[in-house]
């Protein structure tokens, strides 16, 4: 079942049983003795284990899997889902962001414009892509691009995945909260389609604000927060230690949020997470989004807005 | 409220051998210059230091009233009150914040909404009580702003906001997050109408309210030496590890980098806001006699020397300090550099 070796840590068990079946395999493939029935064995106790462990995941945990370092990013998906995608590069006045990136693409033939965030796999890229922490030039790429989109009538489909916006100085320099702003403000009319899916990391403002349209999908082990655990375990128990407790009270996951009425559709992922079965996450997402769109190009523009419209007046609960 | 506590000395206040004649709560110390003000004359000058023009947080609903034409005010869903979706608990649980902040401030929840006329002319007015749980945007507040835009969307009239604010109110988690989606596009609404939208922001304002509607004005405008960012600047001094520049997310600082509109003097905003507003929707200005009788008192020089000190002066045409000041006869003109035509009777 795996094609990664990098288990976290309320996956040990897992890893050890994972272990076991390698080292059979090796020396069954080595020797005459015939483990096959050991083996067999194994791993049917390895599925049980595993769904187990899975059944029963804390709000933690389930960070951990939205942050796995092998875990699926934005370029991985496109790669899979896109018959074609021809990336777009920079805001037109100031740079280009890798932490934000996005271009044109055909989904099941249809021409789409695709945004999002992206993280690096290896050191020099995390750099280069600043952990997935978009500066403003990067919002106002995905910003330039969303009103291509608008311009050539095609819909606008983001991956969301990002610890959050970065606070660096260059980026209050320049303007993180107008940028940020900016698009929350122009993705509310924007006339065309948007599909809003969190595929990891939904970290606060700097997810938000690729994050407004008429359906908001997430990843079944994937997060999204107004504040990361850590930061509010620092700021609320002034302890980052209480993580933990922070990402539980939260209520960070896709179930709950689907509960709120937050997220319109979760997005199932093989057990284990994602990165367990790319080809598998990355074909549910595709149909998910192919039949959204079908559905949302049935309406008029403006009963696209108006929808989108309402949808956003609701969000909110409170007592007169 | 601390800096209220920080009465007159205590060496000062036992001169009177040891009666205490003075009552409690009468001097205040401006926690800029060290002054010791009288309070009620703090109160008249819109807590403003009338020596050192330090703008000192001034409450909502004061701010508000101050603002607004002389009963003139109404206020719009005065009992809308927070709930407590997610059960939410940290050392203190989210209900006992709640009525916690309630009692300490009188206020329902950080936003106070209000109808009422600016020289006459009906607009709508809301500012952020930070007393209450740090100015934080939760889906009350966002509920609030929403209503005060669709009311002027329904009156086609303005719609201004006082921002004090730490973001998004963590104890409601990602619905305070869908706030920030939600009076954005309620100010995309009223973009699409041509209703003007002013943003003031005033000391401090971060986070998701700064990354949404306090941005989107249009035209932004700040109070003097106001903090306005996105991050708070201790976050950032923990990210980048080294000292931040002098002036850092200061109103002059984002002036300077292109943010803001301009910045204006609290005792100055009135004046200067009902100017903008009557040339937005192009009517000739009313007579100001008739407008607030109980109008600040008179801006000191200095205060001239603040704003203006505060901007680099190549970003500065010449300013005439005597000129200005919302009672001068001649005219007035601001930090931004620009002036406006002279105010007649």
């Amino acid at each position: 079942m795996s094609q990664s070796n990098n288990f976290l840590q309320f996956e040990q068990p897992i890893a050890e049983l994972d272990a076991k079946i390698r080292e059979l395999r090796s020396v069954g493939s080595d020797n005459e003795m015939n483990l096959d029935d050991e083996i067999a064995k194994l791993e049917e106790k390895l599925q049980v284990q595993t769904r187990s462990i899975f059944s029963d995941l804390s709000s933690w945990q389930i960070s951990q899997i939205a942050r796995h370092p092998d875990r699926p990013y934005s370029e991985d998906y496109i790669r899979m889902m896109f018959d074609e995608y021809h990336e777009l590069h920079g805001d037109r006045h100031f740079a280009d962001d890798q932490a934000l990136i996005g271009g044109l693409a055909r989904l099941e033939g249809e021409p789409v414009m695709v945004i999002g965030h992206q993280k690096g796999r290896e050191t020099r890229e995390k750099v280069r892509r600043n952990f997935g922490m978009p500066r403003p030039e990067g919002y106002r790429k995905a910003l330039r691009l969303m009103q291509m989109a608008e311009r050539f009538n095609m819909p606008i489909l983001t991956f969301i995945d990002t610890p959050g916006a970065y606070p660096g100085i260059g980026a209050e320099e320049r303007g993180q909260s107008e940028a940020i702003a900016r698009n929350l403000f122009e993705m509310a009319r924007l006339k065309v389609p948007i599909i809003c899916t969190i595929i990891g990391e939904g970290g606060s403002g700097g997810a938000l604000a690729i994050g407004v349209g008429d359906q908001v999908m997430m990843m079944e082990y994937s997060m999204y927060s107004v504040i990361s655990p850590e930061g509010c375990a620092s700021i609320l128990w002034k302890d980052v230690k209480f993580a933990e407790e922070a990402a539980s009270q939260l209520g960070i996951t896709s179930r709950t949020l689907k509960r709120l009425g937050l997220i319109d559709q979760v997005i199932p992922e093989p057990l284990g997470g994602a990165h367990r079965d790319r080809s598998m996450v990355a074909d549910s997402l595709k149909k998910a989004l192919v039949k959204q769109l079908t559905s949302l190009r049935k309406h008029s523009t403006d009963e696209l807005l108006e929808t989108r419209y309402e949808r956003l007046m609701s969000y909110g609960v409170f007592q007169e | 409220m601390s800096w209220l506590q920080k009465l007159m000395p205590s060496r000062i206040r036992t001169e009177g051998g040891g009666k205490k004649n003075v009552p409690e709560g009468i001097w205040v110390k401006c926690n800029q210059c060290q002054s010791v003000l009288y309070k009620p004359e703090l109160e008249r000058n819109l807590e403003v230091c009338p020596k050192c023009n330090h703008h000192m947080p001034i409450r909502a609903r004061d701010r508000l009233t101050r603002f607004l034409d002389v009963e003139s005010t109404e206020e719009l869903n005065p009992g809308m009150t927070s709930v407590d979706v997610l059960k939410f608990k940290d050392s203190k649980s989210y209900k006992s914040r709640l009525s916690q902040a309630q009692k300490a401030t009188g206020e329902k929840d950080a936003l106070i909404t209000m109808t009422g006329t600016l020289e006459g002319k009906p607009v709508v007015a809301c500012a952020f009580e930070f007393r209450f749980m740090g100015g934080s945007m939760g889906a009350v507040v966002g509920e609030k702003f929403t209503r005060a835009a669709h009311h002027a969307l329904t009156h086609h009239i303005p719609l201004i906001c006082f921002s004090a604010t730490g973001g998004a109110r963590m104890q409601e988690a990602l619905l305070s997050l869908m706030q920030m989606a939600k009076t954005s596009a309620a100010l995309a609404k009223m973009a699409e109408q041509g209703i003007p939208y002013i943003s003031v922001l005033t000391h401090p304002t971060t986070g998701g309210v700064s990354a949404s509607l306090g941005m989107l004005g249009d035209i932004n405008i700040g109070e003097p030496k106001a903090l306005i960012g996105f991050a708070g600047p201790r976050v950032i001094k923990q990210i980048v590890r080294e000292t931040l520049p002098e002036g850092f997310q200061t109103s002059e600082f984002l002036l300077e980098h292109g943010a803001i509109d301009m910045i204006l003097d609290r005792r100055e905003m009135r004046s200067r806001l009902a100017a903008l507003l009557c040339i937005l929707s192009n009517t000739p200005r009313q007579s100001r006699l008739e407008a607030n009788s109980e109008e600040c008192t008179e801006l000191p020089e200095a205060t001239v020397q603040v704003t203006v000190d505060a901007v680099a002066s190549e970003h500065t045409g010449p300013t005439i300090p005597d000129a200005v000041g919302p009672r001068s006869a001649e005219g007035s003109a601001s930090s931004d550099g620009t002036a406006i035509g002279p105010d007649k009777p």
